[in-house]
């Protein structure tokens, strides 16, 4: 059987690890792990486990991450204005892709459905291979998603697409085959960001964490007992990969370019909590430097690091944590505002092409699409989080077989979770626009606290260290735009100090993007290019 | 004002039998004031909004206007259930610690066992006759039995406390009018009942044993240990708790089981069926109908109407799991619901503690009742009340049955 928790959803009450102790785990106060296929002995466990939970995020066997219990309020005729028919081929069949599958499905597509994959393997979840998968609490293949085989589609694993045209409307595959569509959904998620030096990335014992093949050997190297890992990179992967480095016994160095863990998400004050959390389980944590070397030992094995700050690290394992690069360089040339940044569209999920006009039959959704937020200032944002794909891919679907009467925005606010040594991490709203922020609720001396961040004198974000309990309280206040600092009276008041600044990065810009070159006189000739660096 | 007068019937033992058209009622002002001054929230969102709002607080000495003679520790001293984080918290953490994960995470599942065979041994007590009482013979003595052997709490005294816990559940409830007068009464049983454990938490203390009182009173770890004042409360409460909310929904269960014999037939031949029915059961007859202890801290806007700081407020939670705006057919028994979210439990930080505890109980008894009981059915319907609209359940549960199956190996 398989199990996936929408931790997105999960406040923690802990019921699941009460009544099935042998499959879902408590770590600390609030963060669950779990095995993702448990054993079918333990299925009745599993069943009461998926009953009980408080919120219903618990799902056994079934694609499902949205559910109603009340019945579904269509506008106009009633009919939904559902498309029913046509081809939809889908490009990615990762969380995005697979769960827009799904949803295709459940609304009422009876057509022809592709899914198009560069994996070869059925969908599976990622969050574990950074945490469970890593620790060997469960096999690396038990992080497959629920059943997408069972959603009636065309399956093509393993023959990544590598080109779009839109005015014949099909897809270009590696194997040279083309696919036509009615409506297409671009999926194609991203890939780890590599170690920009090419020999020293090739050397044994350097490893990214993206995949499921990435987890495999990266656990079979911590499996090894190496003397030292190094992690390159304090965000939430990298920090995560420390905790279980630490939950092995391993002695671990991480090495941060700004001057804390998770600066880059959460910003410098939460960042040095996270620090401290850090260094308290053992990490050897050095900030404010980066690598500048990985060195091998004769034999094509990494044997040590060099730091910018004329240090050395001895480590037989590197886990290089840059962040991702998004796959859209199939995309070249399609005509869609694609690149770096992501891929453009509304905030129906509709892909945006170079002049900026909304295509019709082109769909975005996952770490690739770049929408503009209502709530952030109709900023255009990616968001590489597991609840935004799966939010947004319902709201792509929906909108690939609804007419115009019928479409809904994604409009649901940014949150994103962590589990990293013992403390669940959550996050609503978007930290980085933010000029201060103030603890409200708990401690920061206990761990325990509500980080609420300020932009301008109004509420852009709460951060919760194992109190996700009241994230959606924040949430509500984030959506009704409430003043900032709160001034209300409320429980678990232990405000020490006022607000302080929140220490977020500067927006960092993509660099290596395309120019953007508007040409033409009349409306109707006036057109925008992309020019890649080397081009004309 | 029409709201006030239908909170006034479901607070009348007259209407016990059948709140839920009151609630309806109720519903189409969301939120409302009594004249009392005390505010009633009786829909699925606003309710769930209230539970995890921190300007919501547990600890009626947040009241701008007590009632005199108030003690606002209704459960006997300080424990998690009157209080707010940063104590809440700690409290609940120092004893969940023995009772649930991360600590003791096997520990619920691991009475299964014993579970099972003190309801083979309730059932097999039936043998031979083709009447019962289900709330005196089963539903009552069950959860009693799990609770004493759970805290560590001697079986053959509870004679004692019975009448304490009666007592004090009997003086629960919302309205602020006569609560002084009820406090006291549950003030006396209290103090019984505290005087009672104090004496067990000593000899615990000195001859420790695998349970959970014991538990309390040996613990200490870096956030300290439990005062002995505290341990009391919290044991009065774990025992308050389980002795009269559980004993609600195994006979609410079978009162609605019997009501549908559809079901029966269905839980006999589907194993798996008896997880979503007392599910269902949680959110269709629940235990617990009110949480009316809550003080706001602050003016809360909520339904286009504002709660002001320091006003005492009901969460109606049987209402809330039947609000159509949350669920279809709310008012139809459905075990085969996908994802029903109920307010059965409560929500938020003060989410029932024995949860996990009680669905377990709940589904081994109603199971082997469904089995072993030959063609069961009401002798009336409905069967009389407990007087308590928060702890709503049947006094007694009259079945006549034919026969009574032995139990399966």
């Amino acid at each position: 059987m398989r199990v996936v928790i929408d931790l997105t959803r999960c406040q923690g009450y802990g019921q699941c690890a009460y009544l099935a102790p042998e499959v879902f785990t408590m770590h600390g106060d609030e963060a669950v792990a779990y095995d993702p296929e448990p054993d079918d002995a333990q299925r009745e466990h599993v069943l009461r486990a998926a009953a009980a939970c408080p919120v219903q995020a618990l799902h056994v066997d079934r694609n499902t991450m949205r559910h109603w219990t009340a019945p579904v309020r269509r506008l106009g005729d009633g009919s939904g204005g559902i498309v029913r028919d046509g081809h939809i081929v889908i490009v990615g069949g990762s969380l995005a892709g697979g769960r827009a599958a799904g949803v295709l499905r459940r609304e009422g597509f009876t057509g022809r459905l592709t899914v198009i994959g560069e994996e070869t393997h059925e969908p599976y979840d990622r969050p574990p291979l950074s945490k469970q998968i890593l620790t060997r609490r469960v096999p690396a293949e038990h992080a497959r998603l629920p059943r997408l085989r069972e959603v009636e589609a065309d399956w093509i694993p393993g023959n990544p697409a590598t080109g779009l045209d839109l005015a014949t409307k099909t897809v270009r595959l590696a194997d040279g085959r083309e696919v036509a569509f009615d409506r297409v959904l671009i999926a194609t998620g991203t890939r780890a960001r590599p170690w920009p030096n090419e020999a020293e990335a090739a050397l044994e014992g350097v490893h990214v964490l993206r995949t499921l093949e990435d987890a495999t050997g990266l656990r079979e190297a911590l499996a090894a007992g190496p003397e030292r890992v190094l992690v390159i990179g304090g965000g939430f992967t990298g920090s995560e990969v420390a905790s279980a480095c630490r939950e092995l016994g391993l002695p671990v160095t991480l090495v941060e370019r700004g001057p804390a863990p998770l600066v880059g998400a959460l910003g410098g004050v939460i960042g040095r909590i996270a620090g401290g959390i850090q260094r308290d389980h053992g990490v050897d944590l050095r900030c404010g430097v980066t690598v500048t070397a990985l060195e091998d030992d004769g034999a094509g094995r990494l044997r040590r690091a060099r730091l910018s700050d004329g240090s050395t690290v001895e480590a037989q394992v590197a886990v290089v944590a840059l962040g991702a690069v998004r796959n859209v360089e199939w995309l070249r040339g399609s005509g869609l505002a694609a690149g770096p940044w992501g891929v453009a569209c509304d905030a129906g999920c509709r892909a945006v092409d170079v002049n900026g006009l909304v295509t019709d039959d082109v769909f975005v959704a996952g770490d690739i699409a770049r929408f503009p937020h209502p709530v952030f200032h109709y900023q255009f944002m990616a968001l590489e989080h597991w609840g935004n794909a799966v939010a947004q891919a319902e709201v792509a679907a929906h909108n690939m077989v609804s007419d115009q009467a019928h479409r809904w925005p994604h409009l649901s606010l940014p949150v994103f979770w962590s589990s990293q040594f013992g403390i669940n991490i959550k996050s609503v709203g978007v930290p980085t626009l933010a000029d201060q922020l103030v603890v409200t609720q708990g401690s920061v001396a206990e761990r325990r606290f509500v980080a609420v961040y300020g932009y301008k004198g109004r509420i852009t974000a709460a951060v919760t260290f194992d109190q996700a309990i009241w994230l959606e309280f924040y949430q509500r206040l984030i959506e009704r735009a409430a003043p900032f600092p709160p001034d209300f009276r409320h429980v678990d008041m232990r405000r020490d100090t006022g607000p302080v600044p929140a220490e977020v990065p500067e927006r960092a810009l993509a660099g290596e993007g395309a120019t953007v070159v508007v040409t033409g006189h009349d409306p109707a000739e006036r057109s925008a290019s992309l020019l890649y660096g080397g081009e004309a | 004002m029409a709201s006030d007068d239908v909170f006034r019937q479901i607070l009348d033992p007259a209407g016990r039998a059948d709140p839920y058209p009151l609630y309806a009622e109720l519903r189409e002002t969301p939120v409302f004031r009594r004249e009392d001054g005390t505010w009633v929230v009786s829909t699925y969102r606003e309710i769930v909004e209230l539970l995890h709002d921190p300007r919501i607080s547990s600890d009626r000495r947040n009241l701008a206007h007590r009632p005199e003679g108030d003690v606002a520790d209704g459960m006997g001293g300080v424990s998690f259930i009157t209080t707010d984080p940063p104590e809440h918290d700690r409290l609940r953490r120092l004893a969940v610690r023995h009772f649930g994960p991360p600590h003791s995470a096997g520990r619920v599942e691991s009475l299964r066992p014993e579970m099972l065979a003190i309801t083979t041994e309730l059932i097999d007590g039936l043998t031979g006759h083709t009447r019962a009482d289900l709330v005196d013979e089963i539903a009552y003595p069950l959860p009693v039995t799990v609770i004493c052997r759970l805290l560590g709490v001697p079986r053959e005294d509870e004679p004692r406390f019975h009448a304490w816990a009666d007592a004090v559940v009997e003086s629960l409830g919302p309205g602020e009018e006569d609560r002084a007068e009820r406090e006291q009464a549950r003030a006396e049983a209290i103090s019984k009942l505290q005087t009672y454990l104090a004496d067990l938490a000593a000899a615990r203390r000195d001859a420790p044993g695998d349970d959970l009182l014991s538990g309390l009173v040996t613990y200490e770890g870096p956030e300290g240990r439990m005062s002995p004042v505290e341990v009391i409360a919290t044991s009065a409460l774990l025992l308050i708790a389980g002795h009269e909310t559980t004993v609600n929904l195994i006979t609410n269960g079978m009162l609605t089981l019997l009501r549908h014999p559809e079901l029966i037939k269905r839980l006999r031949a589907e194993p798996d069926l008896i997880v979503t029915t007392v599910e269902e059961l949680l959110r269709y007859e629940p235990p617990v109908h009110f949480l009316s202890s809550r003080v706001a801290l602050a003016d809360i806007p909520i339904a286009g109407t504002t709660i002001p700081a320091g006003a005492p407020v009901v969460l109606v939670l049987a209402s809330g799991s039947r609000d159509p705006a949350h669920v279809s057919h709310p008012d139809t028994f459905d075990p085969d619901r996908r994802y029903s979210e109920h307010l059965g439990f409560g929500g938020g930080i003060h989410y029932c503690f024995g949860a996990a505890l009680a669905r377990l109980e709940g589904q081994i008894v109603l199971q082997q009742l469904v089995n072993r009981l030959v063609n069961p059915r009401l002798v009336e319907d409905p069967p009389p009340y407990r007087p308590s609209a928060t702890l709503r359940g049947p006094r007694h549960l009259l079945v006549d049955f034919e026969a009574v199956n032995p139990a399966s190996p």
